[in-house]
């Protein structure tokens, strides 16, 4: 194991959340404050209580996973796709380093930085609603599996893309959609049945729903099936990745 | 340029030119995924210490055979090892033994010199050393711009660092792509400078150009490619004995019409100005004739006014080589 290549990658990924402090860590925080004024305060205020809690304080976990996966994807697709744009990739290749410690390297830092940001957002949510957290260690454990899951998934767009604009494509056609539509901002026993039948199809219910029970004790989905999603999701990403190493998919010729 | 010694291998001591090979290519060949064969059983052996020059045209599949080496792509058949490991199975050993200085600058641009060096470093396994770095920023005379971001610093300058996050985990064979393309003559002659520096230090270099006075000036051996087979691989000295030739051209003090019957044993041509004799001879034979050829000189009545040799450039050989070819 070449543990100083996988600190040495971690800690040049992590160099650039330093870098660019301001995109990294306020901007999310920014905009996960605005949708607490207009839904939590503005609109929010004018709904019945969901779940047995204010709407306000029922999308806080919601908007913590809306952040956190799109930052987990976009910091991760970055971070592997910007040496391949530069040529720097090169040197990683040719460095004695497994494709697990490339992944390790990039996935680590990628989800460190977005489950920061899933900390700070839970910190300024506490700023503008009530919130309790029944489950603590499950909240943390959903949270770290969900920042590593995506931001496999980040990795595997970042060596998929082959330029700027299909990196950018598929947060915004598929993440964005995904959470929007996986409760993030509702119940899913608010849906027509219909709709409450199709939207188990969308992964991000999963993970939404046992998040959100590991704040309120209460759950769309149960926690068991949740937790096996997005153990699921993880492995398929893994097993892609291997994939792209074992085949050198646009990275190695 | 700062001349301070970098640590030798890790034997510690210089190994001698032309002791085993430290890197072993045999029968590789490559054809990328839209069939094009960049390389066609490619066979050769560098030997530690040395500097070899790999020379031939744009194209020629230079930058694939060290790509091969280096791991950065697959070969298609054939076997490569480095420091006596095979490059697939044991890339880690293997691996570690290379530093590679890319043909283009890939560099991140926001990062500082000395993030950079460090990070190479550490990617090839080896634990943090700023006293070795230093040594490697100020042999390259990077240390004063070692918390300058890449961004700012000039082309040549960047070539430089690539050349100090090679040298960063004290590699044993480091291989050059074309070094100095697009860099003026000063800092082409640096290079060369810090080139012999780093072969004094006992490092193996090995670089592809396609300048052929860089290799001239620079290299032991030199191999030749040309449509992805090495043509040939020669000491360089050996390589210019044997292809070239060398003429001697002397100059008369009244011109000639014809070459008088005393010399027609000799290979000479009258020079367009009829001033001038031009004299041909193998100068590895071990007879040249030349000192026949002048007393004959003499007995014919020429009198001599001026005396120059002349030998056939590694550029004329190549360019032989290269037209043989096709």
């Amino acid at each position: 194991m070449n543990l100083h290549a996988i600190k040495a990658i971690y800690i040049f990924e992590m160099s650039r959340t330093f870098r660019t402090i301001l995109q990294s860590l306020v901007s999310p925080v920014l905009s996960t404050s605005l949708y607490f004024v207009v839904f939590g305060a503005a609109i929010g205020s004018r709904f019945a209580e969901v779940e047995g809690v204010s709407y306000g304080t029922f999308i806080v976990p919601g908007l913590i996973m809306l952040t956190v996966l799109t930052q987990a994807v976009s910091n991760a697709s970055f971070g592997i796709y910007f040496p391949r744009f530069i040529g720097t990739i090169q040197e990683i290749l040719s460095a004695p380093i497994s494709s697990l410690e490339i992944v390790v390297g990039y996935v680590g830092a990628a989800a460190t930085k977005s489950f920061v940001i899933g900390l700070i957002i839970l910190a300024t949510a506490h700023l503008f609603v009530p919130l309790r957290i029944d489950h603590p260690v499950w909240m943390l454990g959903f949270l770290v599996l969900t920042c590593v899951s995506f931001a496999l998934f980040g990795f595997i767009i970042g060596i998929w893309a082959k330029n700027f604009e299909q990196l950018q494509l598929v947060p915004l056609l598929v993440i964005t959609p995904l959470v929007f539509l996986g409760g993030s901002f509702y119940s899913i026993s608010m849906l027509p049945p219909v709709w409450q039948k199709v939207t188990l199809f969308n992964p991000v219910v999963y993970l939404i729903s046992g998040f959100r029970w590991s704040f309120f004790g209460e759950s769309d989905v149960g926690v068991g099936l949740s937790l096996a999603m997005v153990l699921l999701f993880l492995s398929i990403c893994l097993a892609i990745i291997m994939w792209i190493f074992k085949t050198g998919y646009r990275i190695r010729n | 340029m700062n001349t301070i010694p970098l640590r030798t291998g890790s034997d510690g001591t210089n190994p001698e030119i032309g002791g085993d090979p430290i890197c072993s290519i045999s029968e590789v060949s490559k054809t990328y995924a839209g069939g094009f064969h960049a390389l066609d059983g490619v066979s050769l052996e560098i030997r530690k210490g040395e500097i070899l020059a790999l020379l031939g045209p744009n194209g020629a599949g230079k930058t694939t055979l060290i790509s091969i080496i280096c791991g950065i792509v697959k070969s298609s058949g054939g076997s490569v090892t480095v420091g006596g490991y095979d490059v697939g199975r044991h890339f880690r050993q293997s691996r570690s033994l290379i530093g590679l200085v890319p043909q283009e600058i890939n560099l991140e641009p926001f990062e500082t010199v000395s993030n950079t060096v460090n990070f190479s470093r550490g990617l090839f396994g080896k634990p943090k050393d700023t006293d070795y770095i230093e040594k490697v920023l100020k042999r390259l005379s990077l240390w004063d711009k070692r918390k300058d971001q890449i961004v700012t610093l000039s082309g040549g300058m960047k070539r430089r660092v690539l050349i100090a996050k090679a040298l960063s985990h004290e590699p044993r064979v480091l291989f050059l792509d074309e070094p100095t393309a697009g860099v003026d003559v000063e800092l082409r002659k640096d290079m060369w400078e810090i080139v012999r520096a780093l072969q004094a230090d006992g490092v193996t270099i090995i670089l592809t150009t396609h300048y052929i006075e860089e290799a001239e000036a620079i290299a032991d051996r030199v191999g030749v490619i040309d449509k992805g087979k090495l043509l040939l691989v020669e000491d360089k000295s050996t390589l210019m004995q044997r292809m070239g030739t060398k003429q001697i051209r002397i100059e008369l003090q009244s011109a000639l019409e014809s070459i008088p019957d005393a010399l027609s044993q000799y290979e000479l041509e009258i020079d367009k100005t009829g001033n001038a004799l031009i004299y041909t001879y193998d100068p590895t034979g071990g007879r040249t004739g030349i000192t026949s050829l002048f007393s004959d000189l003499k007995s014919a009545g020429l009198v001599l006014c001026d005396v120059q040799t002349y030998q056939s450039s590694l550029e004329e050989i190549f360019v032989d080589l290269i037209k043989a070819q096709t």
